[in-house]
């Protein structure tokens, strides 16, 4: 209850920041965009539509995961309204925890407004509507709740700025971290490809959530893998939300 | 009387900059509050009295001390439900209105629905914004975000009121009308501390108070017990006697016009000072005896430290 409170004020909070519709307005124009890009190239125009959109969708949503989560917690403790807060019976995880599911609830609306963009646009084209796109959508909210608590964990103990920059180094990071595997398959047995397999099972891996090509060539996809990726996306989350909540609980608000 | 509050050995330090150099803040402060009394916190600027109140509330981790509040741990939940807190410059969600703020911070108490549109509409009249109840407190003035925050920190009818505070900022009619509020309080049974500078506020209100500076108590007790009754000399304003005939009576200031401001010690001095004006046709404006103040008290007591 108390966390539904917080959630429901920190997403009446965010939807507020013109940021927002600022990053909405910009993945609006590139999934369009998109439309232009395919009119300009031979071959299946169909699938450059979804593939841009649907990289859109990510890489927008991304942005306002970071934006959105590393301003918002930084924000009540410079202006200083959890001192009221956390001076009430609350445990100061159900705080964090509340602006967790708030900003989620947020990015939620902010990706259904793009998919809608998105999906009328590949209708206008083939005139059916794909459902297979909500599966890659899915996957991609997904990727954004981790992407939320990464932010939120910066932003306990860090700047907006840096936390922002942290994050995206995350997201950057966790989209090419498969790169390493084809690297460490070419090293040879030695010191630095243990090295390089520790890091690699230590760096996220964002393209666990990536089915965009998969369902764009219409491929078949094993559900081992929606599994993994769906447990994957949870467990992360969790351990990511639990970092934070134990730095979180120690802190000092001054 | 019960104990409501106690504080014993709180120790407190901040980092400073990327050094991480160690600045000590609270040295050591032990202090109790009774039940039902208003207890000023008294300190100049950077004493350490919002380091303390942060330190009970839980929003800093002190290094050292026990707190209890009504016998519970400061963290429990059992003490945090019968607390209030009104921060020191209060600032609140500014996109919220005055009686969505109040309904926000309502739920975080678990308050039934019923209960709480009833709730909220008494504290605002308690606090005069009944009329302010649908305006953004982005548009609110200073005092009025001092009053909703008053609100707040009475949502849950706590049995003790943290103030930091409370009275900073506000002109004369504001720091009335919290003032009043304050006494309310504490006719009905509640027990209020509150930090603040400006003494004759605490002198007004307060049964018992603390001195802080430099993060240590330097002295607590009930207000009467810290200043003396004793006279400490006669103010008399006069007019129609010479100087000469004044001469060793007091310190003598020559006013306005034809006035003297004659500043008697000896209070048998009083009355012969009395006779003289009489004896020689003059006048009296005004006779004020100066007993201590808790301003005197402070002021000896700050620059001691
Ligand atoms: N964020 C901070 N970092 C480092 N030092 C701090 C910080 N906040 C306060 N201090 C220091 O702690 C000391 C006590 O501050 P505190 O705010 O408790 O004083 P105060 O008694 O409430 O003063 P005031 O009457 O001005 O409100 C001051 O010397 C201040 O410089
Ligand atoms: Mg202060």
């Amino acid at each position: 209850m108390k966390i539904k409170a917080i959630a429901l004020n920190t997403f009446k909070e965010a939807i507020r920041d013109r940021i927002l519709y600022l990053l909405l307005f910009f993945a609006a124009v590139c999934i369009i965009f998109s439309r232009l890009l395919a009119l300009l190239t031979v071959g299946d125009r169909i699938k450059i539509i979804k593939d841009v959109g649907l990289t859109s969708l990510s890489l927008f949503g991304a942005l306002m995961a970071i934006l959105m989560g590393t301003g918002l917690v930084f924000k009540e403790i410079d202006k200083k309204t959890i001192y009221t807060i956390v001076s009430k019976p609350i445990h100061r995880y159900q705080f964090l925890l509340g602006k967790f599911f708030g900003l989620v609830l947020t990015l939620f609306i902010m990706l259904l407004l793009m998919s809608f963009i998105f999906l009328a646009l590949v209708f206008f084209h083939t005139f059916t509507i794909e459902w297979e796109m909500f599966v890659a959508i899915l996957f991609i909210f997904f990727e954004l709740c981790l992407i939320t608590s990464v932010a939120l964990l910066f932003s306990c103990f860090s700047t907006p700025i840096l936390s922002s920059i942290f994050s995206l180094a995350f997201y950057l990071i966790g989209h090419t971290a498969w790169g390493l595997e084809t690297l460490i398959k070419k090293i040879p047995p030695s010191f630095g490809k243990t090295m390089a397999q520790a890091l690699y099972h230590f760096l996220p891996d964002l393209e666990n959530f990536n089915f965009k090509t998969e369902i764009v060539q219409n491929l078949d996809i094993p559900s081992e893998a929606f599994l993994y990726s769906v447990l994957y996306g949870i467990f992360y989350t969790l351990f990511v939300l639990i970092i934070a909540i134990v730095i979180f609980r120690k802190r000092d608000f001054i | 009387m019960a104990t409501v509050l106690k504080i014993e050995n709180l120790h407190k330090s901040f980092k400073l900059g990327f050094l991480l150099k160690k600045k000590k803040i609270l040295r050591g402060i032990s202090l109790s509050v009774e039940q039902g009394e208003v207890f000023g916190y008294l300190g100049p600027n950077g004493a350490g009295k919002t380091t303390t109140i942060k330190c009970i509330l839980g929003l800093i981790f002190p290094e050292e001390g026990n707190i209890e509040i009504f016998g519970h741990p400061h963290l429990s939940p059992k003490a945090k439900e019968k607390t209030g807190f009104l921060p020191e410059n209060p600032y609140f969600y500014d996109h919220l209105t005055a009686s969505e703020f109040l309904d926000y911070y309502s739920q975080l108490f678990l308050i039934k629905k019923e209960e709480k549109e009833k709730k909220i509409k008494s504290l605002l009249r308690l606090v005069d914004l009944e009329r302010s109840a649908d305006l953004q407190l982005r548009k609110f003035s200073r005092g009025m975000l001092q009053r909703i925050g008053m609100a707040q920190a009475l949502l849950n009818d706590p049995s003790l009121v943290f103030l930091d505070e409370p009275l900073g900022g506000l002109d004369p009619l504001g720091r009335k009308e919290i003032r009043d509020i304050i006494v309310r309080l504490r006719d009905e049974g509640k027990t209020v501390f509150l930090s603040s500078h400006i003494l004759q506020d605490i002198e007004m209100i307060c049964n018992r108070v603390a001195i802080i500076v430099n993060g240590e108590i330097i002295n607590q007790g009930a207000l009467h017990d810290l200043i003396s009754e004793k006279i400490l000399f006669t103010e008399i304003t006069l007019s129609g006697v010479g100087e000469k005939e004044l001469e060793g009576m007091g310190e003598y200031f020559s006013g306005h016009g034809d006035r003297t401001l004659l500043k008697v010690f000896k209070e048998e001095n009083v009355a012969k000072v009395l006779q003289l004006v009489q004896s020689s046709k003059g006048k009296v404006h005004s006779l004020i005896p100066r007993t201590e103040t808790l301003e005197d008290l402070f002021v000896e007591i700050v620059k001691q430290g």
